[in-house]
């Protein structure tokens, strides 16, 4: 479980979130949205021990959120975390090194399913392959935790559909908690079991998906829009 | 490409309604072994609790059965299909009611307008 309680961050002046209170329950999917510099970002970092809160507190799996968190949260960051020197196979012997859940068998299996090149460079990859092999980078782990920042950033709807199928091969669904946050929530939406809305750093709203149509007959994506009227 | 729902209702009753829909077309056997959960889901490009309520909701409507250790099946009670076609039926003719009245056409005249597409006419222009 993750947990947000009363969670302030400045930096400098700006506040990037502003006395956030959230609670992820274990085995749940969960949509983060909001526009740019809503503070999307700043709260999946925090929640992977990266930044820390400059009030309240971050707990993740009953310990405050630090580097020594690593071991249990597999992170997708939006930037970085894939080196354009090395081959599709480095890349999974890197990470296969530094975590101890990683598995090679999940790896392989996502080789496939991904449609990757073992012996390409990352360099010579597209975006789509690019964010494809991150997203194998993550799935391969068996960690508590799963945090993608924005794993749909600058792909075609094609590449997006299969990492929608690729997370609903590869989460073990009940015992992984997985936060996503995105812009695109088309193709997301049927997966998510829970939504909140982030705006200028603070929770705008919050919702069930299922509960959201037989309530109120409205998608996220329009749950969201009437949010913003 | 996966599928698109609509959001008037919620997916998991879509998704229950599209498998009474291909078992009354025939699409699904009585007695077929459907999909498993997680392989249903990623078919549809949605959460495996959503595919688990369905089956739940079908399982309650004597539209599946699920057998432990072996997975859902189709029903195999021809006359829960022959209620599942009628039920069907009805749904289609109130949306259909529904939409004629809706643009404000009599009911006397709902029925000879379908009489006539039946027969093959063009709907004559009454006003």
């Amino acid at each position: 479980m993750i947990e947000l309680r009363n969670v302030t961050k400045e930096y400098g002046k700006r506040k990037a979130l502003q006395d956030v209170s959230l609670q992820f329950e274990k085995g749940k999917i969960y949509g983060i949205l909001g526009p740019n510099g809503s503070g999307k970002s700043t709260m999946m970092k925090m929640a992977a021990g990266l930044v820390f809160p400059s009030k309240g507190e971050v707990i993740v799996n009953g310990q405050p959120a630090d580097r020594s968190i690593a071991r249990d949260v597999a992170y997708l960051s939006s930037e970085g975390m894939v080196y354009p020197g090395l081959t599709v196979q480095q890349m999974i012997e890197f990470f296969a090194a530094q975590h101890k859940d990683f598995s090679l068998e999940k790896a392989e299996e996502l080789i496939q399913f991904m449609s990757l090149e073992r012996h390409k460079k990352v360099a010579k990859m597209s975006k789509g392959q690019q964010g494809r092999l991150k997203l194998l980078l993550v799935l391969s782990r068996k960690a508590p935790v799963l945090l993608l920042d924005e794993p749909f950033l600058g792909l075609d709807p094609m590449v997006r559909d299969t990492i929608v199928k690729g997370l609903v091969s590869f989460i073990d669904f009940g015992e992984q908690t997985v936060i996503i946050t995105t812009h695109e929530i088309t193709e997301i939406e049927p997966v998510l079991e829970e939504a909140v809305i982030l705006d200028e750093g603070m929770v705008r709203a919050r919702c069930h998906v299922e509960a959201l149509r037989e309530e109120e007959g409205l998608s996220v994506l329009q749950w969201l829009k009437r949010n913003y009227q | 490409m996966t599928e698109e729902f609509r959001t008037s209702k919620p997916i998991y009753r879509q998704i229950a309604d599209r498998i009474i829909q291909q078992f009354v077309r025939g699409k699904i056997a009585p007695g077929e072994k459907l999909p498993s959960v997680r392989e249903m889901a990623i078919q549809s490009g949605v959460n495996p609790n959503t595919i688990q309520r369905t089956y739940g909701e079908l399982e309650r409507m004597d539209v599946v059965e699920t057998r432990r250790g072996q997975g859902t099946f189709m029903t195999e009670q021809i006359d829960r299909k022959k209620q599942l076609r009628i039920e069907i039926q009805r749904e289609m003719i109130e949306t259909f009611i529904q939409n004629m009245r809706g643009i404000g056409v009599e009911d006397k005249e709902i029925t000879e307008a379908v009489e006539q597409f039946l027969a093959g006419k063009e709907p004559s222009e009454n006003d």
